[in-house]
Parts: C-alpha cells; structure tokens; sequence
C-alpha cells in the first residue's frame, strides 16, 4: 500500500484467531465462515485494487439474526468489522483489515416484496442495484439510480455509498429513492427506520447511514421507491470546439428550464480513446463532445429535442446529430460507457477520480489539470456529468514503472484540491474510503469532522466498524464527549444581548 | 427573560456559548410560525433567528441558493419565481392550520421542520434538496457540512441529520438548497364522486402510469368544499397534477383522461386555478382557521391510509382528507380529544407509519407525545445523538420528547 496508514492491528484479535473462527462458525454455521488463505483471497480487495489486504476471517450470514449475533459477539470481543457488499467500491469502503472480520452480505440476495400500488419494492441488501429493475421491468418500472457497476453493485452498498448514476440529476441519488432501511448497529440491536411510507418522524437517521460507508450499522432489508418507465428516450450528440462552449450550453440547457434525464461530457482524450474503442462515429475534431439524453412521453420528447438543438447551434456546436431510432441512441451512449476500458487500452493503468465542482468552474478546472498533466507527466482524460458537476478525471499511469503509482496518486489529490478550491468537493459518487480520507481535512476543519465522529460515537463508541476509512483519525469518543466550557472562562462572559 | 436576536453567524455563536456556560436553555425561533407544534418548550431565555437574513449565494445556471437561516421564506420564494425557478419540494406553510397570518417562516425553519408538500411524491422533502450548513451545536461549536454541489458524498450528510430535528441538535445559521426551474404550465384532472377506497385506487393506478402526476390527493366531502373558496361544490375531488412543458402536460392529460375514464365523472382544472388549488391542498386549507379541534398528520403506505381512517371512524368522529397518493392523511378529531393512542394503534395495526398531532392545546401537547412514539432501540439511538450534539439540553429542549 503506498503510504497508507491503517489502524494497527489488534495483536491479541491475531492471537486469538482459531477461537474465533470457532465461534463465529458456531454462529453462522454450514458454509458461511471462510478462513483459509486460499479462498480468503477472492476477497482482499474491492474496485480499488491499488489496494489488498487480506482478513481476520470472512463470515457470509444468511439471517438478521446471524448478523445480529455476529456483531454482537465482535462487540463484546473488542473485535473490528468490515462490512462488504459486492466490493465494486472505487474508494476502498471495503478494504479488509487484518485483525477484522469481513462481513460478507451477498447471501442476503431475494426481493422480500413488489408492491405495485404502493410503488416500492423490499429488497435484501446484497440484491444487485439491476437486480431490482430486472424483478419490476416486465410490469413497466425501474429503479432510478443506476450507477454504472449496477449489474454488479449491491442495493445494500449503494445505501452505505449514497450511489449516484448518470439519471441522477433528474431521478436523484439513492438518498432520494430510498424510503427505509432495516440495519443493525454493533451491539447487536436491530433498528428498522422510515418503511413504506414517507418522511419518517425523529432524527433523519435514514438520511445519516445513507452515503455513511459501513461506519454506522449493516444494512440488512432495503425499501425503495419505484418508477414506471419513461416512455420514450432520445439522445443528441453535440459536439464543441472548445469546453467554455460546451459548458455554457449544459448552463443555457438548464437555463431553459430543461432537466434531462442524463447530461454528460467527455474531453479530447476520451473522446478519442472511446471512439477507437467503440467506433461509433464520434466527431474527432472537438474538444467537447456532449450526450444530453430526454426522457419522457414522445410528445415532451419531440418538443425538448427541438429546443436543445437549438440552444447547441446557438452556442456554436460544430456536430448536433440526434437520435433517430433507439439504436443510435445506444450507439451514442456506447462511447461514454466504454470511456473507462477504452481509456484501458491507451494506458496500462488508469486510476479514476471522483470531484464535484460548480459547473461554470469547468474551464478553469480542465485548464488547472492540463498543467498538472504536464507537472506530474501523466495523461489524463475527462468523463464528466455535465448535469451535477460530478467529474471523473481518469489519470493514465504504469504501475510496472517505479514511482508511477504514487505520482498517479499525488496528481489525483491535486485535482481534488483543485475541486475544493473552486468550491467543489472531494466525491461525488465514489464515496471517501481509504482513498481519499487523508485529504478530508481539504474541506473541514477539525471542528467539522468531530462532529461527524459525534455520530459515528452515537452509532458506534467503540469504533469497531470499519475503522480506518473516511476519517483521517478517528478520535476517541471519549474524549470528544468532553465539554471544554467552565463558567467564567468563556469568551463572552457578559450576557450578550443582540 | 432574554432574548437574543444575533445578526451574525458570530453572534449566534456566542449566544450558544454563553448558554451553555449557564446551563441556560433556549427557545429557538425564527418568524415562530410552527411554535405550535411539538411540545412546549419551557425555558426562560429565547434565540430569534429572524434578524439572521440574506440571501448570499443565487446562481440560477447551477440550481444553487444559499442564505442565512432567518431568511423569510416568502423572500426566497419571490427571488425564484422571478428566475422561472422553485423550491421543488413545495414547503407548506402551517400559519393558517394554526391560527397564524399565512406567508410567514424562515427558510431555517423550512428544514428545522423538514417541510414539503404535495409534490413530495415526486420530488422529495426540505431533506432531499439541502446541500450543505452551517450550524452550531448544543456543545457551542460552529460547524459545516456538504457544500453547493448537487452530488456529494464527502463525509456524512450532517445537514439530511438536521432535517426535522426541530432544532434540538444545532441551530442552523446558513443553508444552501438545490433549487430547480419552475414547471412551465400545469394541469389538474379531477374525478369526481369517489369514496376514499375508490380514489385510492385510481391514484396508484395514475401514479403507477407513465403520465408522471407529479401530486394526487383526494378531498371527501367536507373538505372539498372548504378549499378553492367552495367553488367545487360537495362532491368527493380526487386530484392529479400535471405538470411541465405545454405540449407535454396536453399529452399527459389525454393519457390519464383515457386511463380514469371510466373511474367517475372527470373535469380539467387549467393553470391559475390548479396551482391555488394545490397551495390549500399543502396549507390543510379545510381546517385552518381559528378553530382548536385537534389535528394530525399521519404518513402510511398509500393503500393502507383510507383502510385505517375507516377503522377509526367507527371508534371516533374525524374529518379527513388525503394527499401523497392517499398515504398522507390529514385528520381532523371532532371531538376535540385528540384519542392519541386511539390513532396510534390503529396506524400500527395498519402496517405502521407515523402519527403527529400538528394542532392542539399546550395542555394536550405538554400531555401527549406530539411526534410519533419509537420502538426502544431506536428512541435510544436517537437519544445518543441527542446527547453527542446537545449534552447539556440547552437548544429546544423536551420540544421532540
């Protein structure tokens, strides 16, 4: 691992291994314990594969009651928790530790429940995201979020990921389609929050776990909202001398009211590299290319492409071609969704990133990249949802060349600096993980992530569940309990009075 | 009795921290138009955040704004309006139901109180477009969360934790909000005539279509003939709305006209006279006044709402109306006993949700849990939070107990 510090491994956990797996094979019996080195090794890392480590033990529970007794027995042993989905994490969320048991939720895998006229569906945590739409699709719904390992992601990942996709900026993120969970937290305690129906009273628990990348509890049922099927979709191909031009027609777009279901943009070398790949008729002589895809009844269709056209004349596209059969819409996207192998094949290795910044600061951002570019001497080529502002630089290294990786690394956390610094944020969709947590303190101060430690304290004092990721240190809740005020010692001894 | 009125983030912070130095308990408030909700808060000393104002960031191209949390929320409103944009979530206004002038509260109390509004079924609640805060909490320490951008996973989501809190956990000194253009026209479709399961049926078959209602209530008789100032008469309305491009809502329309043809009489309710129509549907319209009957506001599966009210009409007298596609019931206890546990039982019964006693006495909302009961893991968890961010109870307390 390049520089990463994880929690140092608990030597007396190490030492008492082999009870361990005895009486976690007393809890999850049959098949459910997995602890030779062998077959531990399918699970050493996750989507971010810079990164292996091989457990404690891997336990796969099949029953509420075994993840209940599981984590119960960790908590009074003062044993660690990683909690895993179908590890396609890019941040690392379910990287394992030495001394902690790996707890493996892909045996929760059936839908409990459809209920049509209620719209939602009940779903087990390690149903994959397509899994979901695949169970509905015949009835004419989906689930919205669709990030793009969705064949592959678990629902109860993206919960602990917040998972965005390319429809979020019309349909949400898995926050806004998510209408309750059941989970249970490190003691054991088995918590059911928000259900069926809407806005759950108290505190916005639902809303603290979602996006809380396995530090708070373990998903073990999942409700979400359903959605019937646009009726049509229709994509234009939009292509821009420059990216000032591409961005002021994703700004006019919006500008106009219009809200696509999906609204995405790639830079010159991802262009060229997806279309090497796919072949797809990508125009090579622009330096933005644009995917703005309507979704709706054919009639609102018709009426936006027309005036999407527009808007992309009006700010000097060079290519507007629009989709006339569905076909050709997929051919447009197969571009995009190939951006990411395509950019395989040009480079050895390619590490991805994940910031979010204010649209109208695209320009200045892409220019701040290619000096680092030239900087670091490493590629890079841009994936982008044009929508929300959530970019994926993908730097082109190779790590068989000495110190690669760690310049890869160090670009990578400069362009994230450079997000923030334009008022943006560290990730939009990848979650912080391992990867990104040492640069937490970019954007918040140390009063700032007490007080999400504050939460994690309320969920989980004794810091068992999947330590080491998201804070760069995790203070001791004890400590933070601490009240640092005494009478007549604080700033403002005299009654203030506005 | 003090109360601090700050009108700098600086100062709220040190009105926070010399209560916390005296262990002296605030009231926060802004405009106090929801102060009738949650149980009484006893405490000598009052935060008014109405002189906290400003909006300091508008930029309408990236569907960002961001103010001062006393910011009233009629301001932010016209701002939008005047851009062609929206709070999508529709926050409703509780003044009339509680005896208030309308148009008043702070876009703080917007996600104090988790507001939304008919459009929730489409669009979400105040939880679903906060983006990022600044606060400070019960321990008198100014923090931040999120940010301004849409997508954001860095860290948890402090500021969907302050959703509904009711200011028990930090008061919040600046918000920032996704916003979202304002749909071109709209139209309703009323059918007319149904009884509460027959409308509930023909919401989730037009919620369930591909017309995107973006709102469905149902008003039985009495309410229906106290919204839109009586002009729709005494039959049962059941409601669909809208929404969109012209060409898209005419479209949309003729499908659901083709698809409820046959559930009752229907009527076309066009732009001026839908969005007014939808204002009383989101504001309970038919029991606002001065009138202390009490109300609640009760969240169940949509299926399951009308099936409970029936059970508790052979129990009690109340007046009901629905909204969110039936799973949002407003009752109105004739009485005037609120029959809390009544209620709550039944809700249980029926598959579980939540139950909040919006409108009653101080006496019955000093007397009764106000907001819906948790089983005891959970009432626990939640009071560890309590306790992390507000350890000494100075900010609101007992409003949430």
């Amino acid at each position: 691992m390049s520089g990463l510090a994880m929690p140092k491994a608990d030597s007396e956990t190490l030492a008492r291994r082999a009870t361990i797996v005895a009486d976690l094979s007393a809890i999850v019996p049959g098949e459910g314990v997995v602890e030779t080195v062998n077959e531990m090794r399918a699970f050493e890392s996750d989507g971010l594969t810079a990164y292996r480590q091989l457990p404690l033990v891997v336990v796969l529970p099949e029953t509420v009651a075994q993840v209940s007794r599981v984590l119960k027995y960790c908590n009074e042993h003062k044993i660690r928790v990683v909690p895993r989905g179908s590890g396609t994490s890019l941040s690392g969320g379910a990287l394992p530790l030495e001394d902690a048991v790996l707890l493996v939720m892909s045996r929760f895998n059936h839908i409990l429940s459809i209920d049509y006229p209620n719209r939602v569906v009940v779903a087990q945590p390690g149903v994959t995201n397509l899994g979901i739409t695949r169970a509905v699709e015949e009835e004419g719904f989906y689930y919205a979020p669709d990030p793009s390992s969705q064949i592959a992601c678990s629902i109860g990942g993206n919960v602990a990921e917040n998972s965005g996709g390319v429809h979020c900026l019309k349909y949400g993120l898995t926050a806004n389609n998510v209408l309750g969970i059941e989970m249970v937290l490190m003691d054991g305690e088995v918590v059911r929050l928000g259900g069926r129906h809407l806005d759950a009273e108290g505190y916005d628990l639902l809303g603290l776990m979602t996006g809380s990348e396995g530090l708070l509890g373990v998903v073990t049922e999942v409700t979400v909202r359903i959605l019937k099927k646009p009726d049509t979709a229709r994509a234009l191909l939009i292509g821009f001398p420059t990216s000032e031009q591409g961005g002021q027609c994703v700004a006019d777009i919006i500008g106009a009211g219009i809200i696509p279901g999906g609204m995405e943009m790639m830079d010159a070398p991802a262009i060229r590299a997806a279309e090497d790949f796919v072949q797809v008729g990508y125009p090579l002589d622009c330096e933005a290319l644009l995917i703005v895809e309507l979704d709706g009844p054919a009639v609102e269709v018709d009426h936006l492409i027309g005036a999407v056209e527009a808007i992309a004349i009006r700010n000097g596209s060079t290519t507007c071609r629009i989709s006339q059969s569905e076909d050709e819409r997929l051919a447009f996207w197969a571009g995009r969704k190939a951006a990411f192998p395509a950019v395989g094949r040009i480079s050895p290795d390619y590490y991805c990133m994940d910031g979010t910044i204010p649209r109208k600061e695209l320009p200045r951002v892409l220019h701040g990249m290619r000096e680092l570019s030239e900087k670091y001497g490493l590629g890079v080529a841009n994936v982008f949802h044009a929508g929300d502002g959530n970019l994926h630089p993908l730097i082109l290294y190779d790590a068989n060349k000495p110190g690669e990786l760690e310049a890869a690394e160090a670009f990578g956390a400069d362009i994230l600096r450079l997000c923030v610094e334009v008022g943006g944020v560290l990730t939009g969709e990848h979650g912080v993980g391992v990867e990104k947590r040492d640069l937490m303190p970019e954007m918040f101060n140390e009063t700032d992530l007490d007080q999400q430690i504050r939460v994690k304290c309320a969920f989980d004092p004794g810091h068992l569940l999947n330590p080491g990721k998201v804070f760069p240190q995790l203070r001791r809740c004890a400590e933070l309990g601490r009240m640092h005020v005494h009478r007549g010692q604080v700033a403002f001894p005299d009654i203030p009075r506005f | 009795m003090t109360t601090f009125t700050p009108t700098t983030a600086a100062e709220m912070l040190s009105a926070a921290q010399w209560a916390l130095s005296e262990e002296a308990p605030l009231e926060i408030v802004g405009h106090g138009s929801k102060r009738g909700i949650g149980r009484p808060v006893q405490v000598e000393h009052v935060l008014d955040l109405s002189k906290l104002t400003g909006v300091t960031l508008y930029e309408p191209a990236e569907l960002v704004l961001s103010a001062k949390a006393g910011t009233p929320l009629a301001e932010i409103e016209a701002l939008l309006a005047g851009n062609g944009q929206q709070l999508a979530f529709e926050p409703m206004d509780y003044g009339p139901l509680l005896g208030e002038a309308p148009g008043r509260g702070t876009i703080g109390g917007v996600l104090a109180a988790n507001l939304s509004g008919p459009r929730r079924l489409k669009a979400g609640a105040a939880r679903d477009h906060i983006l990022g805060i600044h606060a400070v909490s019960g321990r008198g320490e100014a923090f931040k969360s999120g940010g301004r951008v849409v997508k954001n996973v860095t860290g948890y989501d402090l500021s969907k934790g302050l959703a509904g809190s009711w200011g028990t956990l930090a008061v919040v000194t600046d918000v920032t909000f996704k916003v979202l253009p304002a749909a071109e026209t709209e139209t309703t479709l009323a059918v007319r005539g149904l009884y509460d399961e027959q409308a509930a049926a023909a919401m989730a078959l037009a919620m369930g279509s591909s017309a995107e209602v973006s709102s469905a209530a149902h008003l039985p008789y009495p309410a229906v003939a106290r919204i839109n100032g009586g002009r729709f008469g005494s039959d049962a309305a059941t409601l669909l709305r809208v929404e969109g491009f012209a060409p898209s809502v005419t479209a949309r329309l003729a499908m659901l006209t083709a698809l409820l043809k046959n559930a009752g009489p229907l009527e076309e309710i066009a732009a001026e006279a839908s969005k007014s129509l939808w204002r009383d549907v989101r504001d309970c319209a038919p029991f606002a006044g001065a009138d202390d009957r009490p109300v609640w506001r009760v969240s169940m599966a949509p299926s399951e709402c009308h099936v409970m009210v029936m059970a508790l009409r052979r129990q009690t007298a109340v007046d009901a109306f629905y909204d969110w596609q039936g799973g949002l019931v407003w009752l109105r206890m004739e009485s005037g006993d609120p029959e809390a546990e009544l209620l709550r039982a039944f809700v249980r019964k029926h598959g579980g949700g939540h139950a909040t006693l919006v409108r009653a006495s101080a006496a019955d909302r000093a007397a009764l849990p106000v907001f819906q009961p948790q089983p005891p893991a959970l009432a626990a968890l939640s009071a560890r939070l309590k306790e992390q961010f507000d350890p000494k109870a100075i900010l609101n307390p007992g409003r949430m107990a």
